[in-house]
């Protein structure tokens, strides 16, 4: 394998697994962030503005990890700093 | 398949390129500044006012009470920092309804741009507050083997406003692209009004988060008890 090809190829198999394993453990947050939110909506429907809004900052920030990786993935794909060095 | 609207250039000269995000960018500002102009030339407080003035009521009150809510005391005093920042977030995500508009924060150099303006406020509104040996004094907070620490955190939540806010509002712009490719007829639509969704979402988390961290630096620290002196 020539170097062009070893870059294609790690680039494109890493931004794969990067989305794949990147989005696997804020879901898991996520799920776990709702699931309590719910309960306490479900003992304490007054402080039913509160909890929301606090459940969708902490959405916001758990979601941000699963940004970094998609950022990181689409680097890889679209402007890949090796790739364009190998290139030209 | 394009990353960022940076790379739409309309006019370049030497190293100076007027690209669509620039274009976009004073568009917004325009739009904000000769709109609240053209609403508050004439402010009535009776019962009778116009749709504009109480569009604008809503939206000052709203802030004000969501900056207090925070724990920051006098919300007058930050209402025009954060008040901006959500203003321009929001509506620059607002405005992907107009077709061939791309959002100016879906590049990396508007959402660095605001990050740097918070990690240049927090201290600003910090030092305002306490003084400049007492914010300082707060970096070795609780101990000095923290200092270093606190350094660090101030970096890095700096970079991961930008970069939040960045991820979120290309990954929209770039759905919609991709899915206009596979599947053009209903799910774009769907997808754009989703990233309306995240895109006030986001405005709402820049803002509080911005919020959030001029309260910890503007936090008045409670002097240490004194011991009970017994005679």
């Amino acid at each position: 394998m020539d170097n062009m090809t070893f870059i294609a190829v790690a680039s494109i198999v890493t931004a794969g697994i990067t989305t794949a394993f990147g989005t696997m453990a804020p879901a898991l947050g996520e799920g776990k962030a709702v699931a309590t939110a719910l309960s306490s909506l479900a003992q304490q429907p007054d402080a039913s503005t509160t909890i929301t809004r606090t459940l969708f900052v902490g959405l916001a920030m758990i979601e941000s990890t699963a940004i970094y990786c998609f950022v990181v993935s689409m680097i890889l794909i679209f402007v890949n700093p090796f790739w364009n060095h190998v290139i030209g | 398949m394009r990353l960022s609207p940076d790379e739409i250039i309309f006019w370049q000269f030497g190293l100076f390129k007027l690209n669509a995000t620039i274009v976009f960018t004073w568009g917004l500002m325009l739009v904000l500044a000769v709109g609240s102009k053209l609403i508050t030339r004439k402010i009535s407080t009776d019962m009778r006012r116009s749709h504009w003035q109480n569009l604008l009521e809503i939206l000052i009150t709203g802030m004000e009470k969501q900056i207090e809510e925070v724990g920051l005391g006098q919300p007058r005093k930050y209402l025009g920092f954060l008040g901006t920042l959500f203003l321009f977030v929001a509506v620059a995500s607002l405005c992907t309804v107009i077709p061939g508009y791309e959002p100016p924060t879906g590049s990396l150099s508007t959402t660095a741009a605001l990050a740097l303006c918070v990690f240049v406020a927090v201290p600003f509104f910090g030092i305002a507050e306490q003084g400049v040996g007492d914010y300082l004094k707060s970096y070795t907070s609780p101990t000095l083997i923290m200092l270093p620490f606190n350094i660090i955190s101030e970096l890095t939540r700096t970079l991961a406003l930008a970069v939040r806010l960045f991820g979120n509002m290309m990954s929209g712009a770039m759905i919609v692209g991709i899915l206009l490719t596979i599947v053009p007829f209903i799910f774009p639509i769907i997808m754009t009004a989703l990233g309306l969704l995240t895109g006030m979402v986001q405005a709402y988390i820049f803002s509080i988060l911005a919020a959030v961290y001029i309260a910890a630096a503007t936090r008045v620290r409670e002097p240490k008890p004194q011991p009970n002196a017994e005679h």
